[in-house]
């Protein structure tokens, strides 16, 4: 299996839209070697900004960039944006609904070794929360590029969400992307796998452990978390006899919370959740790390068969 | 330098506007009374005689742009917009009502005329200086006019932008801070001691001005100064909170309270 980082992705499309727009700008708040948007700032050094240890200002003052006419890319981490710069993303940019993209890298659980303090369980509860703002969490390298042009190509805030280590790449979710569809890249008539983020492919190798036990597993990749696809989730609940969501973040405010919503008002069916339990994270190398949390195919296994026996 | 009649003007302006904050915040039995009035002087300065703007064309985009990072003090950027007519003057009927394009704090896609939406405090100074390095990127010439308030200043995030200013040789901001030392907890240097503050943004790399905040003449040749500057520039404005009202001069309590009946007819009577 061959493995990227999705905020690889994120990087190439940067540098790839600044090629095509000049309105494209760049901020990071001293850690472009990290989110790798020091690569946009080696082609076009005069559409990037370092902001410093600043995250606050950062997104408020991209957010003046944006009333100006640009079109800024606001990157820090996942944590470092919500958490720390939380009222800016939601007073500056999401209530007056400026065209600013906030592209995050470092989140879920595999940022491995800096611990809790960096491991953002949490922003995708933060940022879905907040009226006016698109969430995207991609699946791997090539969603993360495709992901990053559609944000720019669209008018209003997005928050865009990576990763820190290499992912495997996923074929079945290539090709085209738009933001609030989901993609059906297995179908099944026993049980939905939803995914998001890096945790697609998991969801895929659930799916086929399944199907060895005679199961009809269908999985939805749900790259958009908002505005999330309300028409694949009951299509879900109609046609199969549960719902199991696999996402690196909190069990509480993301994915599963938002799908659990949405069957629960209309078509109520079985949820069972898949995430990192109420509980902050540790140190410890990336991989090792989605395995002790609970955020593998076994994982998602197990929930699905709390569903179908 | 202005003339006499120029001044006469000025004061007369600048006394409509105060007469129209207190209605305002009496009528919404809601609002910021004591540091709108404050800064009115500074406030009519800009729209009455420095600023290039049209209100005929509020999206004009090489006009100069006025920040109201101290958000809470709308009433005296509704009440003088109002008067240039970026909007109809019975809309001041509606501050802080239901459905109003007029929000307790500024809100840029609702209303004509305000540049940025603010309100928590040290965003404005921010979203401010960014906007100016957009014009900077864009090759404008107009400038940013930001006023930030003295218990603002106690946030990180302003200081954050100071250094972005800096670093970024935003001398297209001019800066204010509406220097009367109190906030809503009252005396400023007690609730968070702020002073020496000039050396503090000094040391920033901004050019510092200190004013009186209430004269013409003195805030207006001071902004001419501050254009000549290769920096961004912080006119430290000292000013009476409650300014003409003389019941609410200096006093910490009108900060956030509306002024009822009895109150409001007295100071009508100060700003006939």
């Amino acid at each position: 299996m061959e493995y990227k980082a999705t905020k690889q992705g994120y990087a190439d499309a940067l540098r790839e839209l600044g090629r095509e727009n000049e309105n494209i700008l760049v901020m990071d708040a001293d850690v472009a070697k990290a989110t790798l948007t020091e690569q946009f700032e080696a082609e076009f050094p005069d559409r990037f900004f370092n902001c410093g240890v600043q995250e606050q200002n950062m997104l408020s003052a991209a957010a003046g960039l944006a009333l100006e006419g640009f079109i800024p890319f606001a990157s820090t981490f996942g944590v470092f944006a919500t958490c720390r710069a939380g009222d800016q993303m939601r007073s500056s940019i999401a209530y007056p609904k400026l065209n600013v993209k906030i592209g995050v890298t470092h989140c879920g659980i595999s940022v491995g070794g800096d611990g809790a303090s960096h491991q953002s369980n949490e922003d995708i509860g933060m940022a879905r929360t907040l009226p006016n703002m698109t969430v995207i969490v991609p699946g791997d390298y090539e969603e993360s590029r495709l992901a990053t042009h559609a944000a720019a190509k669209m008018k209003g805030p997005v928050y865009l969400r990576f990763g820190r280590d290499k992912y495997p790449v996923v074929s079945e979710i290539h090709g085209s992307f738009e933001i609030g569809k989901a993609k059906t890249i297995r179908e099944g008539s026993d049980l939905t796998i939803i995914t998001t983020g890096i945790l697609v492919n998991e969801g895929l190798l659930a799916a086929a452990v399944l199907s060895e036990q005679g199961y009809s597993v269908r999985v939805v990749h749900m790259h958009t978390i908002k505005p999330i696809d309300t028409d694949a989730i009951l299509k879900a609940a109609r046609e199969t006899k549960g719902i199991v969501t696999a996402e690196e973040h909190s069990i509480l405010g993301g994915l599963g919370e938002a799908v659990a919503a949405i069957v629960s008002e209309n078509h109520p069916c079985p949820v069972q959740r898949v995430g990192v339990m109420d509980t902050f994270g540790e140190s410890g190398q990336s991989q090792e790390l989605l395995d002790i949390y609970g955020l593998r195919a076994p994982n998602i296994v197990e929930k699905a068969l709390k569903i179908l026996r | 330098m202005i003339d006499k009649e120029k001044h006469e003007f000025l004061k007369t302006k600048a006394n409509d506007i105060r007469r129209e904050i207190v209605a305002m915040v009496h009528r919404a039995n809601s609002g910021h009374v004591g540091g709108s009035l404050g800064a009115a002087d500074i406030v009519t300065a800009l729209y009455y005689h420095v600023m290039r703007h049209d209100p005929d064309k509020p999206e004009w985009d090489d006009r100069d742009r006025f920040i109201l990072s101290k958000g809470h003090c709308t009433p005296v950027i509704y009440a003088a917009l109002a008067d240039c007519g970026y909007f109809p003057k019975e809309d001041l009927l509606e501050f802080r009502r239901p459905g109003s394009h007029l929000q307790g704090h500024p809100y840029q896609p609702k209303t004509p005329g305000i540049d940025a939406s603010t309100g928590t405090l040290g965003i404005g100074i921010s979203t401010g200086v960014g906007m100016a390095l957009g014009a900077k990127l864009k090759k404008q010439e107009h400038y940013y006019y930001i006023l930030c308030g003295d218990g603002e200043i106690q946030e990180g995030q302003v200081w954050e932008a100071a250094a972005f200013a800096n670093k970024y040789k935003l001398n297209n901001v001019i800066g204010f801070v509406d220097r009367n030392y109190l906030q809503t907890d009252g005396y400023s240097e007690k609730v968070m001691p702020m002073d020496p503050l000039a050396p503090k943004w000094e040391s920033f790399g901004w050019k510092v001005f200190t004013i009186d905040g209430h004269d013409f003449e003195d805030i207006i040749s001071t902004i001419e100064k501050a254009k000549k500057e290769d920096r961004p520039v912080m006119i430290i404005a000292n000013t009476t909170k409650g300014k003409g009202v003389s019941f609410m001069e200096g006093e910490a309590e009108w900060h956030g309270k509306p002024p009822a009946k009895e109150h409001f007819d007295k100071a009508m009577l100060e700003l006939k």
